[in-house]
């Protein structure tokens, strides 16, 4: 485990800060039309990182995957940023439950 | 029509679940539709409020304040509830012999059903502002149009409440020297599976570490996508793929609430005299 115990809120909180910082260099998701682009996202295994989810439609959207265990509103217009993994190597469906006709997509962790 | 009916009663079902549970444990407590629906009332406000401010509530503390907003309403609600157990056991007994022999009149006012109103409006709270947000969504989308969302609005609402409905019911049939014993058990468990999902929130916001991914994974045996996985989660805190730390909160609130229970609850050497 990497974590030898639970952290402080405080250094927990400039944690957060200082990842949320670089999130621009991590892993994108665009929802327009209530569609994931890429549908398909390979992501690294056996590491965190940040998934950022950007809602480009009109309306709220929620990302929602029971394998990652995320469940979480992207408002209309507006990103959202998750800190994610380590994942085990595998694929993780996840779907927009807002509109889960279309909405579907899946990381792929190598 | 039929996808807004499936959402809206998979929000609706756990509130309901939790409405139920409450109802029964305040069997014969005058006042306590008072605070029980305008839980439920102040509940619904809320979901329009937070809905309304879910961008900003998505902004907060560097991205992750929806997890801690969520953490904040799971772990409030444990509170409440453990402290409604702990007041039950240690009054629970005179109020079932007051039941009996001298009415219902006398329990007015003196139990703290405001611990109840604020768990049944933070359950509320919790799945009605999803659901404000996504009928919300569905209407400024222009899908399907807006009388099919009511009516399947409508019917999710209804079919969720006549889940509830069959749980209170099916509790009242317990007989009233033992129906404390009962919701006591139930209010022990749903507080340990909130405290279990709590942690869930705190491990998204990467607050707290996992302590191991998907300890076990029975998703293939039951799904909590399913009506059964769905209503175990709500009332024993059921996970299929349980972080180390759920199972940590789970089993330390079991043990804290329990124990705050017996020790300052009543002696166990009374009991047996009743």
């Amino acid at each position: 485990m990497r974590h030898p115990a639970p952290r402080l809120a405080l250094s927990a909180a400039a944690l957060v800060f200082a990842c949320a910082a670089t999130a621009a260099e991590d892993y994108v998701l665009t929802i327009k039309d209530h569609q994931f682009t890429p549908a398909e996202l390979e992501v690294p295994a056996g590491q965190k990182f940040k998934l950022t989810v950007k809602n480009e439609d009109a309306s709220p959207e929620e990302f929602e995957s029971k394998t990652l265990k995320k469940e979480k509103i992207v408002p209309a217009k507006k990103q959202i940023v998750m800190p994610m993994g380590p994942l085990e190597p595998g694929s993780y469906d996840f779907v927009g439950e807002f509109h889960e006709a279309t909405a579907k997509g899946r990381l792929i962790a190598k | 029509m039929l996808a807004t009916a499936i959402i809206v009663f998979r929000e609706v079902i756990e509130a309901a679940l939790v409405i139920s549970i409450v109802m029964a444990a305040s069997r014969g407590v005058a006042r306590r539709g008072l605070w029980v629906w305008g839980g439920v009332g102040l509940g619904l406000v809320g979901s329009c409020v937070v809905a309304a401010f879910a961008d900003r509530l998505a902004e907060a503390a560097a991205g992750v304040g929806q997890e801690l907003f969520n953490a904040a309403i799971l772990f409030t609600a444990v509170g409440m509830l453990g402290w409604h157990n702990v007041w039950m056991r240690r009054h629970g007994r005179e109020l079932a012999m007051e039941m009996k022999q001298v009415g219902q009149a006398v329990l007015s006012g003196t139990r703290p059903l405001y611990a109840l109103g604020l768990v049944v409006g933070l359950a509320v709270l919790r799945e009605g502002s999803e659901v404000v947000l996504f009928l919300y969504g569905i209407a400024t989308g222009g899908e399907g149009g807006t009388g099919a969302m009511l009516l399947g609005g409508a019917v999710g609402l209804g079919l969720g409440a006549a889940v509830g409905l069959a749980m209170y019911f099916g509790l009242l049939r317990v007989p009233t020297r033992h129906l404390f014993a009962v919701t006591s058990g139930l209010i022990l468990f749903l507080a340990a599976g909130l405290a279990s999902q709590g942690a869930a929130c705190l491990v998204d916001a990467d607050w707290l570490p996992p302590l191991g991914r998907a300890v076990w994974n029975t998703s293939d045996l039951l799904s909590e996508d399913s009506l059964a996985g769905q209503v175990l989660h709500t009332l024993v805190g059921y996970v299929s793929r349980p972080d180390g730390v759920q199972i940590v909160f789970y089993l330390a609130t079991l043990v804290i609430i329990a124990s705050l229970m017996r020790r300052f609850g009543d002696k166990p050497g009374r009991s047996a005299s009743s």
